[in-house]
């Protein structure tokens, strides 16, 4: 590689705390700058400058301030801002959280060398996404349909099977008109092994592994390299995606301790905290990588996102879900009551939405009772856990008989409708036509919600009758 | 050469710069070898300290800082409409067009096309010899098929016209002479103006008139005024942007600005797909020719999505100038106000409550204030009104209400309509809770709903507020004793508020008829449900049981109404009106 002739090279360290260290005596550093640094023991080390000032920069290490010292470490400027190397032969293979190669295979031969801060994309140049992905999944498929392009979370909490639905969604997702399955472009910040190798042994088991490109910064590696793990990862997907025509399916887990890092530097700098000492600036931050799906007009492939996180104490009120909720386009949020009960996978529809489903659905996409289904089976599930509330306080015998359908009908939903196999993949119609027969089950007039003609061709006491 | 200072330290979207004693408050300056835009925000001796409102990366210390020596100001003038801005107002298409599909840095555009020309034709009664002041109509250009864009003197400028052209000319052009004490000026369809100065007028009117939606919550329950304010709160999930969009779309205003504040790029471009194609029900045609839209989305640079909502305010005020009612949607004041608390933690400044700045209430206060129906300014002979409606989308985290920026705002606006999540669960939308919102403007308001085609329609709205009132204490009842041990005529009042719920207040955005909803349609399905009301009352009193009366067909009609068309509503009501008689009749003769 060319040595970049305005590196220049310090060893005037004044300061270490924490994750960060600060640079005196320095000359002509850029904000944002890529950093080496080198131990008195040989070791290296990278960071990025967060604040520079005439004679002071500081500087965030990735690998964290063990080892460095102030009079002996080397800090190097680089002159450069923070890329990759990427190319189609990364497809496959496994890197580290700063996109070194960690599956001992050879360095990657650089197609092009990437920015890893994205850009914000022109709302202009955007494509709306109104393609429907199906993934097999009936409360995903029928309830809170995922289209390409879309960001769509899972909020779960620590011990429910998260991992499994995200394996299986990236196992079965496809366009329906096409047929094509996703590539994967898989972020790991901070999960144990044992979850990555969860995902990797699915992979493999399926075949998926060559579709894939993982970049894995587990629970043992450096805390602050998580900050950068995404956006590596990202800049990847757009290239594959916009450079050839790939479709992307970018799996982030997790999210939670993306953020704790965050919080971590923020702590360092002696910012002022906002909610809970997480920083001020964390929506912006995180919609600096949840907005890096999309499409873009004139360009074939596509960013799809599925970040999980996992709700501190299952509360969707914690500023990590609750400003993720506010960035992507809805959320998948799983229950652990239904896990409790044995339910898989146990997403709760009623928190759930997608926000992009509207234009997913309908004729030609999936089929033109989708919407009016789903919202029934919303208001239907909705009023049968109101009745299962109001059970527990006066008793089944106080209900009057339309009650008692609606109550019913919500332990019927999540038996038969939300409870699949981890290798049961209902097309778009199974799953609608398994919503009509719950819904066969509701008194016809309570059918508010979709539309007279609608019901008379695909309720089925007038199918059979025809 | 304009003043230079440089660059002393570079944090984020803040940079610290030396050398600039005798720079202003808020003055616009170029930073860095590429001249990134700027505002300075503080000034401490010879320090200014500048939010950047670009991405600041690769900005060393020692880079220049110039002045400009002056303040952010937007251009005002025909090629405003139909178009799309960033936050510092660069339009969107010009930046691709330039630049490609992502916004980078250092890109300057105009913000009004200076080589479009525009038909301007002068107002007959101003011609050469006669005294103009500041807001006073040189003449006008169609800006679009429904908005005839007047030419205003400035503000504060006064004197005799000298000439006064006729002809095509692009916004750069002369287009007027004015001698002012003895000096000739030269006018241009274009002039400039401070965002952060709201533009002057003669008086501020009382809010009488309603600003209507086409929601039959928002008029009919919780109406908002013509130069009012409101707020929509609403955790994530409760439909804030979709009730944003449908006023866009379908509130009375004569012009519409759209501001996405820190929000999701995709729904701008829903926007920006949809109202190009939507149809205005008030003029027939499309959205698009009253709108303007304002995009800083989440992901792009904080600085500028602080200075969007003003960018936004003073667009809409100089449309009011000309007599318009126009209409301010700000999608969500939340991340203007977490730009402002981003930027006042660079500056290390004591935080106030959950780490906003001091002066956030009034801050937030300063802006609603720009809202208003108010005689413009113009000679004496003339009497012109026009108006700002401003409705802003607040985002409190984890949907609690007590936040700083919900509060603060509830503290400055009229109307407060409430989202509610567990309606949003059972998708009930609008997610309004109507007992939790409330307008201030019912009042002042009351005499033009009441008006003689619809003199009962206040009437109607208390009646159908205590219904739902009475529901949610009967509420309390039947969850410890069931629905079975209420008296029969508690059970009728649980069933027409459950009516009211579901075949009045819930409201599809997405379906091509109920998405709007007239107001004589919704005067009249009020009245059909009150109608049904009064009819069950009469039977429950005869001794007649809800089980019969729940199974009547009429119910079924009620629940479809919504999707009649509001042109054809009158008949329907008639119809419906009709059916509802007979069939009440004919149970009771059953019974009886």
């Amino acid at each position: 590689m060319a040595v970049d002739t305005s590196a220049r090279e310090y060893t005037t360290i004044r300061e270490a705390a924490g994750p960060l260290i600060v640079v005196e005596n320095i000359e002509g550093v850029a904000y944002g700058e890529v950093v080496k640094i080198v131990t008195p023991d040989g070791e290296e080390k990278n960071g990025q400058v967060l604040e520079v000032s005439s004679g002071l920069a500081v500087v965030q290490v990735f690998e964290g301030t063990s080892g460095i010292d102030t009079s002996k470490t080397r800090v190097r400027f680089t002159g450069d801002i923070m890329r990759i190397s990427v190319s189609q032969d990364m497809v496959g293979r496994f890197f580290d959280g700063l996109g070194r190669p960690r599956d001992g295979g050879p360095e990657i031969i650089p197609e092009d060398r990437l920015s890893v801060i994205g850009a914000a994309i022109n709302p202009t140049a955007r494509d709306y996404p109104r393609e429907f992905i199906q993934t097999g999944i009936s409360t995903i498929d029928g309830m809170n349909t995922l289209v390409r392009g879309q960001k769509l979370p899972i909020f779960s909490g620590a011990g429910m099977p998260h991992n499994a639905l995200a394996a299986q969604i990236a196992r079965q997702a496809k366009v329906l008109s096409s047929g094509e399955p996703f590539s994967v472009v898989f972020a790991a910040m901070g999960i144990t092994h044992e979850e990555a190798s969860f995902f990797i042994h699915d992979f493999e088991r399926t075949g998926a592994i060559e579709r894939i490109v993982a970049f894995l910064n587990l629970a043992d590696d450096p805390a602050i390299e998580r900050i950068i793990t995404p956006k590596m990862a990202l800049t990847t997907a757009e290239f594959l995606a916009y450079e050839y025509d790939m479709h992307i399916l970018v799996i982030l887990t997790d999210m939670t301790n993306y953020c704790e890092a965050l919080r971590e530097i923020s702590a360092a700098r002696e910012e002022v905290p906002s909610r809970r000492g997480y920083p001020g600036y964390m929506y912006t931050d995180l919609s600096t990588n949840y907005e890096r799906a999309g499409r873009i007009k004139g360009r074939n492939g596509t960013i799809t996102q599925i970040p999980i996180l996992s709700m501190p104490d299952d509360d969707i009120t914690h500023p990590i879900p609750d400003l993720t909720g506010y960035i992507t386009e809805g959320q998948f949020v799983l229950s652990r009551d239904l896990h409790r009960r044995g339910i898989y996978p146990p997403v709760d529809v009623l928190p759930s939405l997608s926000r992009l489903m509207n234009e997913g659905i309908g004729p030609e996409r999936t089929r033109e009772d989708h919407s009016g289904v789903s919202n029934q089976l919303y208001s239907g599930y909705a009023e049968g856990r109101d009745m299962r509330d109001l059970v527990a306080v006066v008793g089944e015998e106080a209900l009057t008989s339309r009650d008692k359908k609606f109550l019913e009908f919500a332990d019927e939903f999540e038996k038969r409708f939300v409870t699949q196999s981890r290798n049961d993949d209902r097309s778009i119609e199974e799953t609608l036509d398994l919503g009509w027969d719950l819904l066969a089950a509701l008194p016809e007039g309570e059918l508010k919600r979709i539309d007279e003609h609608i019901i008379k061709k695909y309720h089925p006491n007038y199918r059979t009758k025809a | 050469m304009g003043e230079e200072g440089v660059i002393e330290k570079i944090s984020g979207p803040l940079i610290i710069a030396d050398k600039m004693r005798g720079c202003e408050m808020y003055e616009v300056i170029k930073v860095g070898e590429e001249g990134l835009l700027g505002e300075t925000i503080r000034l401490d001796g010879a320090l200014a300290y500048v939010q950047v409102y670009e991405d600041t990366t690769g900005l060393k210390p020692g880079e220049p800082v110039v002045r400009t020596k002056a303040p952010l100001s937007v251009e005002l003038g025909p090629g405003i409409l139909k178009n799309f801005f960033d936050g510092i107002q660069r339009p969107l298409e010009d930046i691709k067009h330039k630049v490609g599909d992502y916004i980078t840095r250092g890109v300057r555009v105009d913000a009004l096309d200076r080589t479009k020309k525009w038909e301007f034709t002068p107002t007959p009664a101003v011609e050469e010899g006669k005294e103009v002041v500041g807001g006073d109509i040189l003449g006008e250009v169609p800006e679009t098929k429904v908005i005839k864009h007047k030419i205003l003197v400035p503000p504060g400028i006064s004197g005799k016209i000298l000439e006064l052209k006729e002809g095509k000319f692009t916004v750069d052009d002369c287009v007027a002479r004015i001698q002012i004490g003895g000096e000739d000026v030269e006018l241009k369809m274009m002039q400039k103006w401070p965002v952060r100065k709201g533009r002057p007028y003669k008086a501020k009117l009382d809010p009488e008139v309603p600003l209507l939606t086409g929601q039959r919550i928002n008029d009919t329950f919780f109406p908002i005024a013509k130069g009012g304010t409101g707020a929509i709160p609403g955790g994530f999930g409760t439909g804030k942007t979709v009730m944003q969009h449908q006023l866009a779309r379908w509130s009375d205003a004569q012009v519409i600005v759209y501001i996405g504040c820190g929000e999701r790029g995709n729904e701008m471009t829903e926007v920006l797909e949809d109202f190009p194609k939507l149809v205005d029900p008030y003029s027939g045609e499309k959205l698009m020719e009253r709108s303007t839209l304002i995009a800083n989305t989440s992901n792009m640079p904080v600085a500028a999505r602080e200075a969007s909502i003003y960018t936004g305010i003073t667009l809409a005020e100089y449309y009011r100038d000309m007599g318009y009612d126009t209409a301010i949607q700000a999608d969500s004041t939340s991340r203007w106000a977490e730009a402002l608390r981003e930027i006042s933690g660079r500056l290390e400044e004591m935080p106030g409550e959950e780490g906003y700045p001091a002066y956030l209430a009034s801050r937030l206060a300063d802006f609603y204030e720009r809202a208003g129906r108010v005689k413009t300014l113009c000679s004496d002979s003339e009497d012109r009104i026009g108006s700002v409606t401003v409705v802003g989308a607040v985002s409190p985290p984890g949907g609690d209400f007590s936040e700083p920026v919900t509060q603060n705002t509830l503290r400055v606006v009229g109307v407060f309509w409430a989202l509610d999540s567990t309606l949003a669960d059972r998708r009930h939308f609008p997610a309004i809770s109507w007992l939790r919102s409330y307008s201030l403007y019912l009042g002042d308001l009351r005499e033009w709903f009441n008006k003689p085609s619809s003199p009962d329609f206040t009437e109607q709205q208390e009646e159908m507020m205590a219904l739902l009132q009475k529901e949610s204490e009967l509420q309390e009842i039947v969850q410890l004793v069931g629905a079975d041990a209420l008296p029969p005529r508690e059970r009728g009042t649980l069933e027409v508020a459950r009516m009211i719920r579901e075949d009045f207040l819930q409201q599809n955005a997405y379906h091509e008829i109920d998405s709007f909803c007239s107001l004589e349609k919704q005067y009249l399905m009020a009245r059909i449900i009150l109608q049904w009301y009064n009819h069950a009352n009469e039977l429950i009193e005869r001794g007649i049981g809800m089980e019969k009366i729940d199974v009547m067909k009429i119910k079924g009609t009620i629940a479809r109404m919504k999707y009649v068309p509001s042109d054809e509503f009158k008949a329907k009501y008639e119809e419906i009106m009709r059916a509802m008689k007979d069939e009440f009749e004919a149970v009771k003769k059953r019974e009886e």
